[in-house]
C-alpha cells in the first residue's frame, strides 16, 4: 500500500514550506526514519524525515517549491506500485459509514497511517523514562489526548507548553493560546537591513519575494507593537568593575582550564555576563518574569533568557534555559553554539520556543542605545548597546569611564513604571559590583 | 400532538400491538382485574378479555417461564414484572431460558418476548426495592435491553421491542409513570439501538438513560446558565449499544460524563467509557468521569437516600472537573 509524504508542519509558526532540496531520489529504497529532504520553514531548514519504509516511488513537487503544510509532496509505497494511483486515504474503502470514516482519521497503532503522521505512541501506557512522542523533549509532557494530537497537528512541543490540567496535565485550552503567542518566537527588534537593492540599468527597482522568515516577522512584529501598551525604562551601568574582572578572568583561564584543552573554551563575553545578570535580577524579581495570556498573566518560577541573533535574513531568538542556574562559562558555551547554529538555520524548534525574557544587543554595531520590540508573550526586552568610555563625574571628579546603556521595553499590561525600574535598578547593581551575581 | 403520561404512552403501545397482532398477550401479577400495581395495563382486560390479559399467582420464576414456552411455540408474551426487584426470581428463566434458546438451537427456536416492568428506585422503598438492573441483564448475550426515558420513547421503543423476535428486557421507571409529554398518535415506532441526543450542545457529553436523563437535563440547565453548553445522549437501548451516537458527541465535545442510576462496578458506564477510550482515544481532553448511585444498598433514610443517588449537582460537579473549571 502506497502511503503519500506530506509537507510537515515543522515549526510552531509554519503554514507552508519550500522544498529545498530532495535527499532521497525517486527509486530509491527508504527506511522510517530516513531524511526525505531539506525544507525551509519560517524559522529555520529543517528535515523531512520518512514515516513509513519503502521505495520513493515519486517527488510530487520538485525541489524548489513552496508547499503548504499537509500537502502531499511524495508518495512511499512498494517498487512497482503505482504512485500516482495514491490518491486515497489508506484503509476504508470509499463509501464507508460516518463512522469508519471517523475511525479512519484517527488511525489505531499499526494501521495504515498517512505517511507523515508521527508514529503512533507504543501500544502501552509509556513509562515515566520513555517519551510518547517523538517531538517531546526533557521527560514525558503530561498531555490529553486532544492535546497530543492538536500538538502533533500544528508540530508544538508539548514540553513547552505550561499545562493548566491537573499535575500541569497539558489540556486543549493551553494549546489555545500556545498556538499563537506562546510557543511561537516572535522577531523582535529593530528590523534588519534590507537585501542590498540590485539595480540594473533597465531596471527602477528590484522585488524580492518574501522569503518565509520574513513574513512570519513581518506577522509578528504587527502583533506586537500593535496591540501591547509598551515604554521605556533607559539607564546607564559603569562597566569599569565587570571590565576588569573579565580581563582578570580571561587572563587566569588557561592556568584553570583543566582537562580542557586551551582555546576549546568558550570565551565569556559581555553579553554572557549582560545575560546572566538579567537572569538574576529576573530571580529577584519575578514580576517582570511574566508572560502575558489575554485572560490571566503567567509568572515563570523558572527564567529562560532569550538572546537575539541576527542571521542572514532577519533574526531568532534562541533560549538559554534556566540561565540563572548557570555559570558564566556554560552560558558562554551555550550562546555561541545556539548563535552559530542559529546562522546555520539548525535550530530545532524547541531551542527557539519558551523564553521567559529577551535580551538584544546592537553594541557591537555601535549601537549607543536602542529600544527592541516585546516578544510576546513576553513582558519584557532589555536592549543592550555599546560599552564605550565616555567622560563621567566618578569620585568627585571628571573620569573615562566604560560606560553602557540599557534600555527596557515592558508590556505595561505586565509590568509597571516602578516593578520595571525597580527590576533595572538591581540589574545596574549587579553590573557595577559583579559579587552582587553571588551574594 | 397529544400530551400523555408515560404510563398511559406505555398502555398505548400495548393495546395497538395487541390490536395489530392476536399472537400478543399480556401476563403478570394484577395486570387483569386491578389494571396493573402501576396502571399500565388499563382498560385491557375489557378491551382483550382474560385470554390475552392473564393474571398470575405470585411466582416470578413459574409464569417467566410460561412466557418463555409460549414465545417458543410462537405467540409474542408481554410478561410484566410488578418491578425488577422481584423479578430477580426469574433470572433463571431470562439468563438461561429466554437468551439461550435461539443459540442453543441453532436458529430453529427464538423467543419473542418482552419482560417488563419498573426498575431503579422510587422514595424511600430501601435496600430491596430500589434497584437499577439493567447492567446485569446487558451483560447476557441473548438479551436486548431497553430503558426509555420519555414518554414517546416508552410507546415507540416498546412497540419495537414487542415486535422483535428476540427476548427484550424493558425496564421503566416508577417515578417516570407520571411524566408527561407529547406523544405521536398509532404507529409511532422507535428502533432499537438507536440513541437519542436530548439535548445539543457542544462542550461535554452526558450520556444517560431512563430517569438519569431528566437529571442531565436538569444539570445541562443549570451549566448553561454558568456558560457552559452540554450535549445529553439518551442511550435509549442498552444493548445493542449505540457506540456511534455516543463517539460523535464526543469527537464534538472532547469530554464526557456518563450518568446512570446504577452501582459504579461494571456499570453501564464502565461499558460506555470502554469504547470512548478505545475508538476515541485522540478526541478526549479529559479522563471520563462517571456519575452513578452510590455504591451501597440504598438506604431508607431519606437523607441518605438522597445523597445516595445521582442528582445534577453531582453531574454539574464532574462536568466542572472534565473542563478543568474551579
Amino acid at each position: 500500500m502506497a502511503t503519500k509524504v506530506v509537507m510537515e508542519a515543522l515549526s510552531p509558526t509554519m503554514e507552508e514550506g519550500r522544498l529545498v532540496e530532495w535527499k532521497k531520489q525517486e527509486g530509491e529504497a527508504v527506511a522510517v526514519g530516513d531524511v526525505l529532504a531539506e525544507v525551509e520553514t519560517d524559522k529555520a531548514v529543517m528535515e523531512l524525515v520518512a514515516r513509513a519504509g519503502g521505495t520513493l516511488l515519486k517527488h510530487i513537487v520538485e525541489a524548489g517549491s513552496t508547499v503548504p503544510v499537509s500537502e502531499p509532496v511524495a508518495v512511499i509505497g512498494e517498487p512497482g506500485e503505482d504512485g500516482a494511483e495514491d490518491g486515497k486515504r489508506g484503509g476504508g474503502a470509499a463509501g464507508t459509514s460516518e463512522r469508519a470514516e471517523q475511525q479512519a482519521t484517527q488511525p489505531a497503532p499499526g494501521h495504515n497511517q498517512p505517511a507523515s503522521m508521527p508514529p503512533a505512541p507504543p501500544a502501552r501506557a509509556a513509562t515515566e523514562s520513555r517519551p510518547l512522542t517523538p517531538r517531546s523533549t526533557g521527560g514525558r509532557a503530561k498531555a490529553s489526548p486532544l492535546a497530543r494530537r492538536i500538538a502533533a497537528e500544528r508540530g508544538l512541543d508539548l514540553s513547552m507548553v505550561a499545562g493548566s490540567g491537573p499535575e500541569g496535565r497539558v489540556v486543549a485550552r493551553d494549546l489555545e493560546h500556545a498556538a499563537e503567542p506562546v510557543s511561537t518566537r516572535p522577531s523582535f527588534a529593530p528590523a534588519p537591513p534590507a537585501r542590498p537593492l540590485r539595480t540594473s540599468a533597465d531596471q527602477a527597482y528590484t522585488d524580492v519575494p518574501l522569503t518565509q522568515i520574513r513574513k512570519t516577522i513581518a506577522k509578528r512584529l504587527a502583533q506586537s507593537l500593535g496591540p501591547i501598551p509598551t515604554f521605556y525604562l533607559t539607564t546607564e551601568v559603569d562597566m569599569e568593575r565587570v571590565w576588569e574582572a573579565r580581563e582578570a578572568m580571561l587572563r587566569s583561564l588557561p592556568q584553570q582550564g583543566g582537562d580542557e584543552a586551551p582555546g576549546q573554551e568558550s570565551k565569556v563575553s559581555f553579553n554572557d555576563i549582560i545575560i546572566k545578570a538579567v537572569a538574576m535580577a529576573l530571580r529577584k524579581h519575578p514580576s517582570c518574569n511574566a508572560w502575558w495570556q489575554d485572560d490571566h498573566i503567567r509568572y515563570w518560577n523558572e527564567v529562560h533568557v532569550s538572546m537575539a541573533v541576527a542571521v542572514e535574513e532577519g533574526l531568532i531568538t534562541p533560549v538559554i534555559r534556566n540561565t540563572d542556574q548557570k555559570g558564566l562559562r556554560e552560558i558562554a558555551a551555550e550562546t555561541q553554539d545556539l548563535a552559530s547554529r542559529a546562522r546555520e538555520r539548525r535550530l530545532r524548534p524547541e531551542e527557539y520556543t519558551g523564553g521567559t525574557f529577551s535580551v538584544s544587543n546592537l553594541g557591537m554595531l555601535d549601537i549607543d542605545e536602542f529600544t527592541a520590540v516585546i516578544n510576546p508573550p513576553e513582558a519584557g526586552i532589555l536592549a543592550v548597546g555599546r560599552i564605550a568610555q565616555k567622560p563621567v563625574v566618578h569620585e568627585e571628579a571628571i573620569a573615562l569611564r566604560r560606560r553602557l546603556r540599557l534600555t527596557m521595553s515592558c508590556d505595561h499590561r505586565v509590568i509597571d513604571g516602578a516593578t520595571g525600574a525597580q527590576f533595572l535598578k538591581t540589574l545596574k547593581q549587579m553590573l557595577e559590583n559583579p559579587l552582587a551575581l553571588v551574594w | 400532538m397529544p400530551t400523555l403520561t408515560y404510563r398511559d404512552a406505555l398502555n398505548q403501545a400495548l393495546r395497538e400491538e395487541m390490536q395489530r397482532d392476536d399472537t400478543v398477550f399480556l401476563m403478570g401479577e394484577e395486570v387483569g382485574v386491578y389494571q396493573g400495581a402501576y396502571k399500565v395495563s388499563r382498560g385491557l382486560l375489557d378491551e382483550f378479555g382474560p385470554m390475552r390479559v392473564v393474571d398470575t399467582p405470585i411466582t416470578e420464576l413459574g409464569f417467566a417461564g410460561v412466557g418463555v414456552g409460549a414465545a417458543m411455540v410462537g405467540l409474542r408474551p408481554v410478561i410484566e414484572f410488578m418491578t425488577w426487584n422481584f423479578a430477580l426470581l426469574a433470572v433463571d428463566q431470562l439468563v438461561n431460558s429466554a437468551a439461550k434458546m435461539r443459540y442453543m438451537s441453532n436458529g430453529q427456536v427464538g423467543v419473542p418476548a418482552v419482560f417488563r416492568g419498573p426498575g431503579g428506585a422510587a422514595l424511600q422503598l430501601a435496600a430491596q426495592h430500589s434497584q437499577a438492573f439493567e447492567s446485569w441483564y446487558a451483560h447476557i448475550p441473548g438479551l436486548k435491553v431497553v430503558t426509555p426515558a420519555t414518554p414517546a420513547d416508552a410507546k415507540g421503543l416498546l412497540k419495537s421491542a414487542i415486535r422483535d423476535d428476540n427476548p427484550v428486557v424493558f425496564i421503566e421507571g416508577e417515578m417516570l409513570y407520571n411524566t408527561k409529554g407529547e406523544v405521536p398518535d398509532g404507529e409511532h415506532v422507535v428502533p432499537l439501538g438507536r440513541a437519542d441526543i436530548k439535548r445539543e450542545g457542544a462542550d461535554v457529553t452526558l450520556v444517560c438513560h431512563s430517569k438519569t436523563v431528566s437529571v442531565a437535563l436538569k444539570a445541562a440547565e443549570q451549566l448553561a446558565s454558568n456558560g457552559v453548553n452540554p450535549e445529553v445522549v439518551d442511550l435509549r437501548t442498552i444493548r445493542p449499544l449505540d457506540v456511534d451516537a455516543i463517539l460523535n458527541s464526543v469527537a464534538k465535545t472532547h469530554r464526557c460524563v456518563v450518568v446512570e442510576e446504577g452501582w459504579p462496578f461494571a456499570g453501564i458506564g464502565a461499558q460506555v467509557v470502554d469504547h470512548i477510550q478505545r475508538e476515541a482515544f485522540d478526541e478526549l481532553d479529559a479522563p471520563v468521569l462517571r456519575v452513578t448511585g452510590a455504591d451501597v444498598p440504598m438506604p431508607y433514610n431519606k437523607q441518605l437516600e438522597r445523597a445516595a443517588k445521582a442528582d445534577p449537582e453531582k453531574i454539574v460537579a464532574a462536568v466542572n472537573q472534565v473542563l478543568y473549571r474551579e
